[in-house]
C-alpha cells in the first residue's frame, strides 16, 4: 500500500463575516470533511462557488484567509500541522507544500523580478543554493515551454502574459521540490486556448516530478484530465469521492450526475429563413480614433433562431453588441432590422426600434438598479413601451414571473435579496417584457455556476419556442454554443474567421483558429488532453 | 433597525445643540451683550459658567454664540451642498468639455489651501455674515463637487444605467430614478462631514478675528475674547472651544454610523 | 527610463502651470473683486482726494492685467513688493518668518510621521481588535477638535498649571537649538496631534491595501517570516502610498501652522499673514498666499513624482 502524505480528519472551518451596518456573525464554511491523499497522487476537489474547496485546499498548509478558523486534524507526512504553531508552519509552507493560485498576475509581487520570487522559498528553507535553484527554474521554464527560458526570469510580472505567468507560478511551486502542490483554479481566469497549454504544463510537471497535488476547480472536464481521483463537494460537505474514471463514467450521487451531464442540452438546428430579422453588413468600428476593434463584419440573425458569436477576450464580440444596439456607432457598415435600416447611433433610433432589440448582460448584479424592486424592474418596460399601469401592469409582471419560473413572492424583493440565477432570470423577464424580436445575450451564463447556467440556457430555449424571439448569443464557451446555436460566427482579433450554420461551422475542414478553439474546449472524458496535444495544427493563439 | 450606542449619543447631542440654537432667546438667562458682573467671575448659582472678559454671563453668551455658529455653518453647508452636488451631477451626466472645464477649475481652487484662500479673499472683502456664508459655501462646494461627480460617474457607467439608455429613457429619468437613489447614501453621510468642516472653519476664522465681528460672537470668537485669561489660569476660553469639539464629535458619530450603514451600495432595504 | 523622465517632467510642468494659475487666482481674488483696497485702507470716512491719491500711488488706475504682470514680474525676480501698512520690504520680513515656520513644521513632521506610521502599523496588526478600535476612536475625536481647543488645553495645563513649558513660543536667533525646541514644544505637540489622526488613518488604509494583496499571501505561503514578508514584499509596494499620505498631511500641516502660530504668538508666516489680513495689507497677503500655495502644490508634486518613480510598470516598461 502506498504511503499516506496528507490525512485530513473531521475538518471544520468557520469564519466571521462583517456585513455592512450589522453586527459580526460566524458562518460555517466547511463541515466535517475528511480525506486522505497518497504520495505522488493527484486528487481533484470539485464543486460550485461556496463549496469550500479552496478553503480545504489551503487547510493542507494550515492557512486560513481573513478571519477563518480551522478545527479538526490535518496530518502532513505524519505530523499534525493545525497545532504546530507559526514557527513550525513556516518550516513547512514553501518547502513541503506549495501553492499555485488562480491569478498569478496578482500573486507575483509587481516590484520584484520573477526569478527572485521563484527561488525565494528554496533559499529561505535552505533546500538549494541560489545557483542550483536558478538552474532548476530555468530547466523547468524549458520543460513548461516558456519562451526564452534563460532570460524570462529577469522580467517583471507585468512584462509577461497571463498564461506564461500561470506557468511561471507552477515553476515557483516546483522549485523547492515539495511533496504536495495545491493548485487553486489555476486555469479558470485564462482563455480556453491558453488554458490548454497551462493544463498540459501542469500535467507534465506533475508526471515528471512525481509530486502529489490537490487540484481545485469548478470545471469537471478540466479536473478529469489531471486527477487520479476526484472528490465532489457541495456547501462545505463531501458528496462523493471516487477515481476520476468512475466519477465521469458512472457517478453515484444525483448531484455528481448533474455535474457530469451539464452542457449536454439537446438542441436541433433550425434552417435559416428567407427574411432575416437582423442583418449587419460590413461593420467596422473603433474606440476613439485608435485601434480598430471590428473589421468588416457581416452576419444575419433569423427570426426565432440563435446566432452564437464566439471568441476569446479581445476578439471584438462584445463590441459587436455595442454596435448593434447603437451604443457605439460604426464608422462603416449598416445594420438592417426587419427590412429597415437602423440609425447608427442610439439617440436617433425610434422607441419602436429600441423596443425590438433588448439586451441581457453578463453581470445580472449590476444590470439591475439595486434600489428598485423586481416589480419596478420588470414593470418599467411595460409602462414605458405599452403604457400599462396599475393592476394591468401587475398582472403582466406576474405572468412574466411565471414564465421565468419565479412566483408572486418575488414582486417586492430587491436584487440584493435574489440568488445569482434568480437575478439573471429577472433580467430575462425585463427583456421579454418589451416583446422584442431580438435579444442580445452578452455572456449571460459565464458568471454563473454550471448547474445554474444550465437552467438559464434551458429557460432561454423554452422562451425562444414560446415567444418566437431571436437571440444573438455572445459567449466564449463553445459548450454553450453547441447547446443552443442555430448558426455560429467565430471571431478572432476583430475579424470574422468562420460563419455559417452550426453543422457547417462545427464540421471539418477547419481553418487553423477554429480548429484550435474547438480542440481546446475540455471534454468530459479521460485522455482527452493527450489526444488533443498530439493532433493540434496551430500553437496557442495568445498565451 | 438597531442604532449603536455611539450613534445614539451623537443623535441626542446633535439634536440638543440644534434645539438650543432654535430656542436660544427662551433658554438664555441673560441678554447676549448684557454686562451683568465683574470680569471673569468664577462659577456661581447666578452665573452657571461664570462671566467673560468684560463681565457678560458666559452661559447666555454660549447659547447665543452656539446659535450663530450653527446657523452660519448650516447655511454654508446647504449652499456648498446644493451648488456642489448640482454641478457635480451635471458634469458627470453631460460629460464632454463642460465636465472638463468645471473639473479643472475645481482642481485649481483646491490647489490652494482653503483657509489661505479664504484669508486672501477676506482681506479685501467686507466681513459680514453673508460674505462668510458665501466664501465658506463656495470653497467647500469644491469638495462636494468632487464627491458627487465621482459617485455619479461610478453609477453612470453601470449596466443598469446603460439598460435604461437602451430602453430609450429620457435624461430626467436617468438622473432622478436611476442615479440619484443610488447616490443618496454616500452624499447624506458626506453632509455631516461638510457640516463639521463648516463649524470648524467658521470657528477658526472667528478665532483669527476674521469671522463673526463684535459685538456679535460665535464660539470661535468667544475663544478669542477670553484667550487672555488662560495665562492667569482662567478657563473661560476653554468652554466655547470644548463646545465646538462636542458639536463636531456628535455630528461625526452620526455621520460615521450613516457612512457604515450605507457603505454597501448593493444593499436593498437593509436587514 | 525615458518614459519616467517624460512623465516626471510633464508632472513638473503641470505643477508650474498650476502655480501660475494660482497666482492669477490670488491676484484676481484680491484686486478685481468689488472691494477697493484704497477704501479699505483709509476706511469709510476717507476724503475723495485722499482716495484718488492713494489709488494713483498704488497703481490702481492701471488696467488689471498690467498690474498683474508687474506684480508677477516682481515675484519672479524675487521682489515681493512693500507692505502698505508699514512700508517695509516684504522680502526681508518673509525670509525670517518662513524660516521660523519651516522650523516649526519640520519638527512637527519629525515627530508625527514616524509616530503615525507606527500607529498605523499597529492598527493593521491588530485589525478589528481593541488597539485598532481605540486608535480609530481617537482619530474620530481628534478630527473633530479645533486646533485652538488642543492648544489652549495644553497651555492651560502644561504652561499655566504645571509650568513645564512657556505659553508663548518666542524664538530668536541667539537661542540655542535646545532652547528653541523647548520654546516650540507645545506648538509642535498641537500640530502633531492635529495631523496624527489623519495621517494614521490614511497610513492604515494604505498598508491594509498592500497587506491584502495576493502577493503577500504568496509570500506567507512560502513560509517567510513575518519580518521578511513585510520587509521584502510589502515595503517596496507601500512606499508610494505612504509617501503620498505623508505629503498630503504635510500640506495639511502647512495650514494648521497658521492657527497654531496665532495661538502661541509664534513669529512665523501664519501670524504674519493673519495680522496683515486684518490690516488689509494686500501686497503682504498676496505674497503669503502665493508662498503657502507654492508649498502646498510642491508637496503634492513630490507625492506624485514618488508614485511615478516607484511604479515598477513605468520603471521597467514592456
Amino acid at each position: 500500500m502506498a504511503e499516506t502524505l496528507l490525512d485530513i480528519r473531521n475538518l471544520h472551518i468557520e469564519a466571521t463575516v462583517y456585513p455592512a451596518g450589522e453586527p459580526a456573525k460566524d458562518i460555517v464554511i466547511v463541515d466535517d470533511v475528511s480525506l486522505i491523499l497518497e504520495k505522488g497522487k493527484v486528487l481533484g476537489l470539485i464543486g460550485e462557488s461556496g463549496a469550500g474547496k479552496s478553503t480545504i485546499g489551503l487547510s493542507s498548509m494550515a492557512y486560513g484567509r481573513g478571519s477563518i478558523r480551522l478545527s479538526g486534524e490535518v496530518f502532513l507526512n505524519g505530523r499534525e500541522i493545525l497545532s504546530s504553531g507559526s514557527r513550525g508552519l513556516r518550516k513547512l509552507r514553501g518547502k513541503e507544500v506549495t501553492y499555485v493560485s488562480q491569478s498569478a498576475a496578482a500573486s507575483f509581487n509587481p516590484a520584484k523580478r520573477l526569478m527572485e520570487q521563484i527561488v525565494e522559498a528554496a533559499l529561505e528553507h535552505g533546500v538549494a543554493s541560489k545557483a542550483e535553484a536558478e538552474k532548476r527554474a530555468v530547466q523547468l521554464f524549458r520543460e513548461l515551454s516558456l519562451p526564452n527560458p534563460e532570460t524570462i526570469g529577469n522580467r517583471y510580472p507585468h512584462q509577461v502574459s497571463g498564461g506564461q505567468l500561470q506557468r511561471a507560478m507552477t515553476v515557483m511551486a516546483l522549485v523547492p521540490e515539495p511533496d504536495l502542490i495545491v493548485f487553486d483554479e489555476p486555469t479558470t481566469a485564462l482563455d480556453v486556448t491558453t488554458q490548454i497549454d497551462v493544463l498540459a504544463a501542469i500535467k507534465k510537471a506533475i508526471q515528471k516530478t512525481g509530486v502529489a497535488a490537490l487540484y481545485i476547480t469548478h470545471d469537471l472536464a478540466v479536473v478529469a484530465q489531471v486527477s487520479d481521483e476526484i472528490m465532489v463537494l457541495r456547501n462545505g460537505a463531501k458528496v462523493e469521492r471516487n477515481t476520476a474514471e468512475n466519477i465521469i463514467n458512472s457517478p453515484q450521487e444525483d448531484y455528481t450526475k448533474a455535474l457530469v451531464s451539464v452542457r449536454s442540452i439537446d438542441h436541433k438546428e433550425k434552417k435559416p429563413s428567407k427574411n432575416p430579422v437582423l442583418v449587419a453588413r460590413g461593420i467596422s468600428a473603433a474606440y476613439g480614433n485608435k485601434v480598430q476593434v471590428l473589421k468588416n463584419i457581416s452576419v444575419e440573425v433569423h427570426p426565432g433562431q440563435t446566432l452564437a458569436v464566439v471568441g476569446e477576450s479581445g476578439s471584438g464580440k462584445s463590441t459587436l453588441a455595442r454596435v448593434l444596439t447603437g451604443l457605439l456607432p460604426p464608422f462603416e457598415g449598416t445594420v438592417t432590422f426587419a427590412g429597415r435600416t437602423l440609425s447608427r447611433a442610439l439617440p436617433q433610433r425610434t422607441k419602436e426600434d429600441l423596443r425590438q432589440i433588448q439586451m441581457i448582460y453578463q453581470m445580472a448584479d449590476t444590470a439591475m438598479n439595486p434600489r428598485q424592486t423586481v416589480e419596478t424592474i420588470i414593470g418599467r418596460p411595460l409602462g414605458f413601451y405599452f403604457g400599462l399601469q396599475g393592476k394591468k401592469r401587475r398582472e403582466r409582471v406576474l405572468e412574466l414571473l411565471d414564465e421565468i419560473e419565479m412566483g408572486e413572492g418575488f414582486l417586492d424583493r430587491y436584487p440584493a435579496e435574489l440568488s445569482g440565477g434568480q437575478k439573471q432570470r429577472v433580467c430575462i423577464a425585463r427583456a421579454l417584457a418589451a416583446k422584442p424580436k431580438l435579444i442580445i445575450c452578452d455572456e449571460v451564463t459565464s458568471a454563473l455556476d454550471p448547474l445554474v447556467a444550465d437552467g438559464i440556457l434551458k429557460l432561454l430555449l423554452r422562451l425562444q419556442r414560446s415567444e418566437d424571439v431571436a437571440y444573438l448569443f455572445i459567449t466564449h464557451d463553445l459548450a454553450t454554443v453547441k447547446a443552443i446555436a442555430d448558426s455560429i460566427a467565430v471571431m478572432y482579433q476583430g475579424s470574422l474567421v468562420r460563419y455559417g450554420s452550426k453543422s457547417d461551422v462545427l464540421a471539418p475542414p477547419f481553418d487553423d483558429y477554429t480548429d484550435l478553439l474547438l480542440s481546446s474546449v475540455p471534454e468530459m472524458r479521460i485522455g482527452w488532453l493527450e489526444e488533443v496535444l498530439q493532433n493540434r495544427k496551430m500553437e496557442s493563439a495568445g498565451n | 433597525m438597531r442604532i449603536p450606542i455611539s450613534a445614539l449619543i451623537g443623535l441626542v447631542l446633535t439634536a440638543g445643540f440644534f434645539l438650543m440654537a432654535i430656542f436660544a432667546p427662551l433658554i438664555a438667562p441673560y441678554e447676549m451683550a448684557e454686562v451683568v458682573g465683574d470680569v471673569w467671575e468664577p462659577r456661581s448659582a447666578e452665573h452657571l459658567l461664570g462671566t467673560d472678559n468684560i463681565g457678560r454671563d458666559l452661559l447666555s453668551r454660549m447659547i447665543y454664540g452656539g446659535r450663530t455658529t450653527i446657523i452660519i455653518a448650516t447655511a454654508a453647508t446647504i449652499l456648498s451642498f446644493t451648488l456642489g452636488s448640482f454641478l457635480g451631477f451635471t458634469a458627470a451626466v453631460i460629460g464632454g468639455w463642460i465636465d472638463q472645464l468645471m473639473s479643472r477649475f475645481v482642481d485649481l481652487l483646491m490647489s490652494i489651501p482653503t483657509l489661505i484662500f479664504a484669508l486672501v479673499v477676506l482681506s479685501v472683502m467686507p466681513v459680514n455674515t453673508t460674505m462668510l456664508i458665501l466664501v465658506m459655501g463656495v470653497l467647500d462646494a469644491t469638495r462636494v463637487y468632487r464627491l458627487s461627480r465621482a459617485v455619479a460617474v461610478d453609477i453612470n457607467v453601470q449596466d443598469f444605467v446603460e439598460a435604461a439608455k437602451l430602453r430609450g429613457e429620457k435624461r430626467g429619468w436617468i438622473i432622478f430614478r436611476e442615479i440619484l437613489p443610488n447616490a443618496l447614501s454616500p452624499l447624506v453621510a458626506e453632509l455631516g462631514l461638510r457640516f463639521i468642516f463648516a463649524v470648524l472653519f467658521l470657528s477658526t476664522l472667528s478665532f483669527l478675528g476674521l469671522g463673526v465681528q463684535p459685538p456679535d460672537s460665535d464660539w470661535g470668537g468667544m475663544v478669542k475674547e477670553n484667550k487672555e485669561g488662560i495665562v492667569f489660569g482662567i478657563g473661560a476660553a476653554l468652554v466655547p472651544a470644548a463646545a465646538i469639539a462636542a458639536l463636531a464629535i456628535s455630528v461625526n458619530l452620526v455621520a460615521d454610523w450613516v457612512l457604515n450603514r450605507t457603505s454597501d451600495l448593493k444593499g436593498g432595504r437593509g436587514g | 527610463m525615458s518614459s519616467i523622465l517624460k512623465l516626471v517632467s510633464q508632472r513638473l510642468a503641470l505643477g508650474l502651470l498650476l502655480l501660475l494659475a494660482c497666482s492669477v487666482l490670488i491676484f484676481v481674488g484680491t484686486q478685481i473683486l468689488p472691494g477697493d483696497v484704497a477704501q479699505s485702507i483709509l476706511g469709510q470716512s476717507a476724503t475723495p482726494t485722499a482716495l484718488a491719491n492713494l489709488r494713483e500711488e498704488l497703481g490702481l488706475n492701471d488696467p488689471a492685467y498690467v498690474r498683474y504682470f508687474s506684480w508677477l514680474g516682481g515675484v519672479l525676480t524675487g521682489d515681493l513688493g512693500t507692505a502698505l501698512s508699514n512700508g517695509q520690504e516684504i522680502n526681508a520680513q518673509i525670509g525670517l518668518r518662513l524660516g521660523n515656520t519651516l522650523f516649526l513644521a519640520f519638527w512637527a513632521a519629525v515627530v508625527a510621521v514616524p509616530l503615525a506610521i507606527l500607529l498605523g502599523l499597529i492598527a493593521v496588526r491588530y485589525r478589528n481588535r481593541w488597539p485598532d478600535k481605540l486608535i480609530s476612536g481617537l482619530t474620530l475625536a481628534s478630527m473633530s477638535l479645533p486646533e485652538f481647543f488642543i492648544g489652549y488645553v495644553l497651555i492651560f495645563f502644561f504652561a499655566v498649571k504645571w509650568r513645564w513649558f512657556p505659553s508663548v513660543a518666542t524664538v530668536y536667533d541667539s537661542m540655542s537649538l535646545w532652547e528653541k525646541l523647548n520654546a516650540i514644544a507645545l506648538p509642535v505637540t498641537v500640530l502633531v496631534l492635529v495631523v496624527l489622526a489623519h495621517m494614521m488613518r490614511m497610513t492604515r488604509a494604505a498598508i491594509l491595501n498592500v497587506m491584502q494583496s495576493a502577493y503577500i499571501e504568496t509570500a506567507e505561503l512560502k513560509g517567510l517570516s513575518a519580518f521578511n514578508v513585510i520587509f521584502r514584499h510589502a515595503f517596496p509596494n507601500a512606499i508610494a502610498p505612504i509617501v503620498n499620505v505623508v505629503m498630503l498631511n504635510l500640506a495639511y500641516l502647512v495650514v494648521g501652522v497658521v492657527v497654531v502660530e496665532v495661538i502661541f504668538v509664534y513669529p512665523g508666516m501664519g501670524q504674519y499673514l493673519v495680522d496683515h489680513v486684518s490690516k488689509r495689507d494686500v501686497p503682504v497677503v498676496q505674497a503669503c498666499g502665493l508662498i503657502f500655495a507654492a508649498v502646498y502644490i510642491g508637496l503634492n508634486l513630490i507625492a506624485d513624482v514618488v508614485a511615478i518613480v516607484t511604479n515598477p510598470r513605468l520603471r521597467h516598461p514592456k
